[in-house]
């Protein structure tokens, strides 16, 4: 019995652990913790997974490693809290992450009553299609007849209906409750095309049998702008976080990396001088040293090379850069000029 | 007494003693009756052997003979890159070792694991084997030292209390410290010591306790707490560990023992109060047991995490693996009151009688002549218990802590390992795993039931 009186007495201590309540300034907070708290998925591949040795790693990781980068001068200096789909927006609201990275659909719902901002769109996703590539097909719209694998209870089950009934296009949905039973399904044969996110399908068709015999049908039928997000109310810390994004986009534009960053940071283009630091005191603006553009390429890299690195074509799931390309390379990222 | 006195006995052997039939002896004769006795036996025999067949290849097949056993990613574990089916895909699984066994423990202070782990090991097997001299003292070790040495090496240590008992009346008396502690705890500390004593030394009268008695197990019992506390708060330098960084099989093991050692003596004391005559314990236990058997785990620990903290107030947080161990201990305990009753029951009322008719106290009838008898006859319900909360603790996924199978789950969407079988490989391991820990216990419980059962044996 003593033991388990210790116990409580040790648990009445360990009520001293846990997250710091959330305070108006969150960068001060943060500065003073001396690291960034972090929400990210409890696994999602590519974007925040971890690796062999247990460092996380991953799109929405390395943007956090970003804000680190630019406070720190270290991009090693946060913690990151696995956080369930469920309790994902309590944690932000709570205080107990400074950030959500977690693959968060940024919707106007979401955005208005949830207490929180959105800093931008990292990722620009939508449900799409896999399919065998014997089947020659070019468009989700040569799908009329096809069976379709999806995870029941899902919105992307919702949307198939949606779009085929729009489209006038026969179909036949079989639902499975989990995603690994329905890739099982897919690889079995039981269906003609599997439909999910596409980041999503890209990730499921590594555990396919033959990888190289499928395919993702390049056009998507929603709109699933994945971005991070802050709580509402404290506009410092929600420039800070927007234009740590912005400073990674433009980066890529200038054609900044971590390769090249000691070079450029001598030029004399006016447009680079300003974006790291030389020129200008952008950085103390939003709180941070001048050279915070710097220090993010130097330890994270620009937006193209994050990308590449975690879901590109460097990666294992090899996704193809489409819509989250530069506006002057066909895509829609776009950073908001440092001026 | 000579043979021919005997007329009855024959003086020689008659005949040479012959060896028993062919169809009773050997294998031929154990296969006869076990196996091939009857037709029904026969059909159940080639049954059983069809299961074998069906099942017992495959299963070697995948995990031993088209295994993979080398390689540093995913290609090695492909069919396309290995040129044959792919089984088991085991370098995935030595990739993820040290995710496994530590969590995301800090690769530096995994020491500290270790010798968790270790101390573990060496207190309890001696403990466990009846030859082992120093059981008090092993026991001592393991139930009173290790779990605090175990805790401060984990965590790090130094809470840096700040209140004690007085906080929660308003009372704070600053944040001056000497030596890395905090003078004004250790004030509130002493206080709530002289007025625990002086309370006790108050009352005891109305019990029929003796005073100076009374106010030395006050004082030895705040001196135990004292101390502990002292351990807990001390700054021994070791880098603070946040349970969030903790996972895999240390988690399980954490949640598990600590699960199953305060289940025990919680359970024991639950059954006690249910059938005890005073009403007021009486029902509690009942209310406690029935609420705690009547919600699913799930429940508890969803309401333990995302409830509790809506009611406490403001800055007062509790460690989510904490909250976790809390929900689990309570629900394992009234789980184990019931079986521990279910022994009570079963003792027969001589026992009780005889045991007042030698003169002995209610707690000293417990004691020496009840409970021993009780337990000894409840140790497969016990056992069955344990092995259950084991494998439910699995259920921690659900509040964000990564225990043996979470930190699987997480290691199964590391692109870098994502190959058909890498699913089947995790699964199959964590299997093992768990089956590994639950035969164990299954095997030394029977063994104990042995131990034990001699005086019962005819």
């Amino acid at each position: 019995m003593s033991r388990t009186l210790k116990r409580i007495l040790l648990a009445a201590g360990m009520f001293a652990i846990g997250a710091s309540a959330a305070g108006a300034a969150t960068l001060d907070d943060v500065k003073a913790r001396g690291a960034l708290n972090c929400g990210v998925s409890q696994g999602l591949p590519g974007f925040s997974n971890p690796d062999d040795k247990g460092n996380w790693t991953g799109l929405d990781v390395d943007y956090c490693r970003a804000i680190a980068a630019a406070i720190f001068n270290d991009p090693t200096k946060v913690k990151f809290t696995p956080l369930s789909a469920k309790d994902r927006f309590t944690a932000l609201q709570s205080g107990a992450v400074d950030v959500l990275s977690r693959n968060t659909t940024w919707t106007m719902s979401r955005d208005t009553t949830l207490g929180l901002n959105f800093s931008g769109v990292t990722y620009y996703d939508g449900q799409g299609f896999m399919v065998r590539k014997s089947l020659n097909l070019k468009s989700v719209n040569e799908l009329n007849g096809a069976s379709i694998c999806v995870q029941s209870g899902t919105t992307n089950e919702l949307n198939v209906g949606d779009y085929f009934r729009a489209n006038n296009l026969k179909y036949e949905l079989i639902a499975f409750a989990t995603s690994d039973e329905t890739v099982k399904a897919y690889d079995s044969g039981r269906c003609d095309a599997l439909t999910s996110d596409q980041s999503q399908l890209y990730a499921l068709r590594l555990k396919l049998t033959n990888v190289a015999d499928h395919m993702v049908l390049p056009n998507v039928i929603s709109k699933e702008p994945l971005g991070p997000a802050v709580r509402q109310g404290d506009d410092q810390w929600f420039d800070l976080t927007k234009w740590v994004y912005f400073a990674m986009l433009n980066a890529e534009e200038l054609g900044i990396n971590s390769k090249n960053i000691d070079q450029m940071a001598a030029s004399n283009s006016p447009e680079i001088k300003r974006l790291l630091g030389s020129d200008g005191k952008f950085g103390e603006s939003i709180g941070v040293s001048n050279d915070w553009v710097v220090r993010i390429v130097k330890h994270v890299g620009n937006y193209g090379e994050m990308f590449e690195k975690n879901v590109g074509t460097s990666s294992p799931l090899g996704i193809a850069r489409g819509l989250n390309n530069l506006w002057n390379k066909g895509g829609v990222q776009y950073g908001m000029p440092v001026r | 007494m000579s043979l021919d006195t005997v007329a009855y006995v024959a003086p020689v052997d008659l005949r040479p003693q012959e060896p028993a039939p062919v169809s009773t002896r050997g294998a031929y004769g154990w296969a006869r009756a076990h196996l091939f006795g009857s037709i029904g036996q026969v059909l159940l025999t080639l049954f059983g052997i069809w299961v074998i067949y069906v099942v017992v290849p495959p299963l070697l097949k995948f995990f031993i003979f088209d295994a993979v056993w080398t390689g540093t990613g995913r290609d090695a574990c492909l069919p396309e890159t290995v040129g044959r089916p792919v089984g088991a895909c085991w370098p995935f699984i030595a990739a993820k070792w040290n995710q496994i066994i530590y969590g995301f423990y800090p690769e530096a202070e995994r020491w500290r694991v270790n010798t968790v782990y270790f101390f573990g090991a060496a207190l309890l097997l001696p403990l466990m084997f009846p030859k082992v001299p120093y059981k008090r003292l092993n026991a001592l070790a393991f139930f009173g030292i290790y779990p605090v040495a175990a805790f401060v090496l984990l965590t790090g240590g130094d809470l840096d209390l700040r209140n004690f008992v007085l906080g929660w009346f308003g009372l704070d008396l600053g944040l001056a410290s000497a030596g890395g502690l905090r003078v004004g705890f250790w004030l509130q500390f002493l206080i709530v010591t002289g007025i625990a004593v002086g309370i006790g030394m108050l009352v005891c009268p109305f019990f029929g306790g003796e005073r100076r008695s009374v106010a030395k197990t006050i004082l030895k019992t705040f001196a135990v707490i004292g101390v502990v506390l002292l351990v807990v708060d001390i700054d021994l330098g070791l880098v603070p560990v946040e349970t969030r960084q903790w996972g895999g099989l240390l988690v399980t093991l954490v949640i598990a023992v600590t699960g199953i050692t305060v289940s025990l003596p919680f359970g024991i004391l639950l059954a006690l109060g249910r059938r005890s005559e005073l009403p007021l314990v009486k029902y509690a236990s009942i209310i406690f047991i029935e609420f705690w058997r009547g919600v699913p785990l799930i429940t508890v620990l969803f309401f333990a995490t995302y409830m509790l903290p809506l009611f406490l107030p403001g800055r007062f947080t509790i460690d989510g693996l904490l909250r976790a161990l809390v929900g689990v201990a309570l629900f394992a305990s009234a789980y184990m009151a019931e079986v521990v009753r279910a022994g009570l029951q079963a003792i027969p009322k001589g026992q009780y009688e005889g045991a007042m008719a030698l003169g002995l106290r209610s707690g000293l009838m417990m004691r020496l002549v009840v409970l021993p008898q009780a337990l000894k006859l409840v140790i497969p319900g016990i056992v069955n218990n344990f092995i259950g909360l084991f494998k439910d603790t699995t259920l921690v996924l659900i509040v964000s802590i990564f225990d043996l199978l979470g930190i699987l789950r997480a290691a199964f969407t590391d692109p870098s390992w994502a190959t058909p079988t890498t699913l089947f490989t995790g699964f199959g391991f964590a299997g093992i795993v768990y089956f590994v820990f639950c035969y164990g216990m299954s095997r030394y419980s029977m063994a104990l039931e042995r131990r034990l059962d001699r005086n019962r044996r005819h």
